[in-house]
């Protein structure tokens, strides 16, 4: 899987550093998110789905490989 | 003419519909998906319009929710520029406008919001609403040719359009009769708040005014009488809120009271579900129904869908979560500021920045941020299960 974020959309609403804390973080000043990992290991990918469905403003895009196991 | 049975057919292809099509996937839904929108346009985000999209920073396709592919990717059969007429739940079938008929196995709603429009006011060129794309650019089009805006309303919207119509320079006046901006959102003291900013922006707020008429030249708007005076205008936008778009539902037997009437779990009937603005459900966690028009529960509650029709019988209780952007100002709220008297954790509202907490008996039950959206998130944690 990877990550992608489309940072001019981010609202900060921090909905994604909630679902996947290891995948996301956010800046301090003005919340814009932090792509942590554009590569997430297996067990985080359940997460950051999540997170990309809670994403109010769809700023996160995930590109999932076909053969993932 | 009968056409085909979907497994789900969901009508409404903005936020709310297109999270429930991406959720049954995301879960494992293997059957058949069609998505039925009534405008043209592929699934797009309508939070963006009143700010990004109207002040020229966004073009309309930016808002666009998703790439082609990924839409493409969901296997759905995705209708557009298609608007349904009507429901027959007996026969398991929706209707469209064109005369098409189209059987589901499940029907999930989501059909938002149509603006409210004052009679007096409509039909007027110059005067205008604001939900669509179309409605975006034909605004921000006499936005660029006028000097001075009125903007009825001082809600989420109507205070977005104010504020975005200054970024462009133009006069500003926005008429509300309540006392303080958003106050049915935000409360008082952050509704004072915000009139403090829009007025030290230059926007001249009249809240406790009564929009009574236009004044008209020629089939255009020229002016607004007010029950304090005659204001100016060469537009008048009209943001007094929307009603749920169940026109199409009224002969369906569903029941229908601002929204779709649904169960804790957002089931309307047998195999029909509703999500998103038109929803109103039973929120179990506040044990009455509930109604929200906010792009988050547009999302999470079409996740509470897709579990429950593929069978998970939960019920769905979020604690509500908006913003909204004026005059570089971020406002961020979780839960319910009017539940009880506000306290600063971080901050200073007059330095514009600060975190503040709704508290009721002892506990979080809202919290708001301005400017501070990691401390908005951190203070979110304290709102406890016992006030979702």
């Amino acid at each position: 899987m990877k990550v992608e974020i489309e940072e001019f959309k981010c609202v900060g609403a921090g909905h994604c550093v909630v679902a996947a804390p290891e995948v996301f973080d956010q800046r301090d000043d003005d919340g814009v998110v932090i792509l942590l990992d554009a590569d997430p290991p297996e067990h985080e990918h359940e997460n950051t789905r999540e997170a990309a469905q809670l994403c109010p403003a769809a700023a996160i895009l995930l590109l999932e490989k076909a053969t993932s196991t | 003419m009968s056409g085909a049975v979907t497994d789900v057919l969901v009508v409404g292809a903005s936020a709310a519909g297109l999270a429930t099509a991406e959720a049954l996937r995301r879960k494992g839904f293997t059957g058949s998906l069609c998505l039925v929108g009534e405008e043209p346009h592929a699934p797009y985000d309508r939070p963006p319009l009143s700010k990004k999209v109207l002040t020229g920073q966004w073009t309309a396709e930016q808002a666009a929710l998703r790439p082609p592919e990924v839409i493409a990717a969901l296997d759905a059969d995705v209708v557009l520029g298609a608007r349904a007429s009507g429901v027959d739940t007996a026969a398991a079938e929706v209707e469209l406008e064109d005369g098409r008929r189209l059987g589901y196995g499940h029907l999930v709603i989501a059909t938002g919001l149509v603006p409210r429009v004052l009679p007096a006011f409509a039909g007027l060129a110059g005067v205008h609403t604001l939900r669509t794309v179309e409605d975006t650019a034909a605004l921000r089009a006499d936005l660029l040719a006028a000097r001075e805006v009125v903007v009825l309303g001082a809600g989420v919207l109507g205070c977005e359009i104010a504020a975005t119509a200054r970024a462009l320079g133009l006069r500003t006046t926005m008429v509300d009769p309540a006392p303080l901006p958003m106050v049915a959102q935000v409360g008082a003291e952050v509704g004072g708040f915000l009139a403090d900013l829009h007025r030290d922006q230059g926007v001249e707020v009249l809240t406790g005014t009564k929009a009574h008429a236009p004044v008209v030249a020629d089939g255009r708007v020229t002016g607004v009488v007010t029950s304090a005076g005659t204001l100016d205008a060469d537009v008048v936008v009209v943001a007094i809120g929307s009603t749920p778009a169940t026109g199409w539902l009224a002969d369906s037997g569903l029941g229908i009271d601002d929204g779709v009437v649904c169960d804790s779990r957002c089931r309307a009937a047998e195999n029909v579900w509703a999500v998103g603005d038109v929803a109103r459900w039973h929120h179990e966690g506040w044990d009455r129904s509930a109604r929200m028009e906010n792009r988050t529960n547009a999302t999470e509650q079409a996740l509470a869908v897709a579990g429950n029709i593929l069978g998970a019988d939960r019920a769905y209780t979020p604690v509500p979560y908006f913003w909204t952007d004026q005059h570089g100002v971020r406002v961020q709220v979780h839960g319910d500021l009017l539940g009880g008297p506000l306290r600063v954790v971080d901050g200073d509202p007059r330095d514009r920045k600060f975190v503040a907490v709704a508290e009721r008996d002892g506990a979080v039950v809202g919290v708001v941020g301005w400017n501070s959206a990691k401390g908005v998130r951190t203070a979110r944690q304290l709102i406890t299960a016992d006030h979702r």
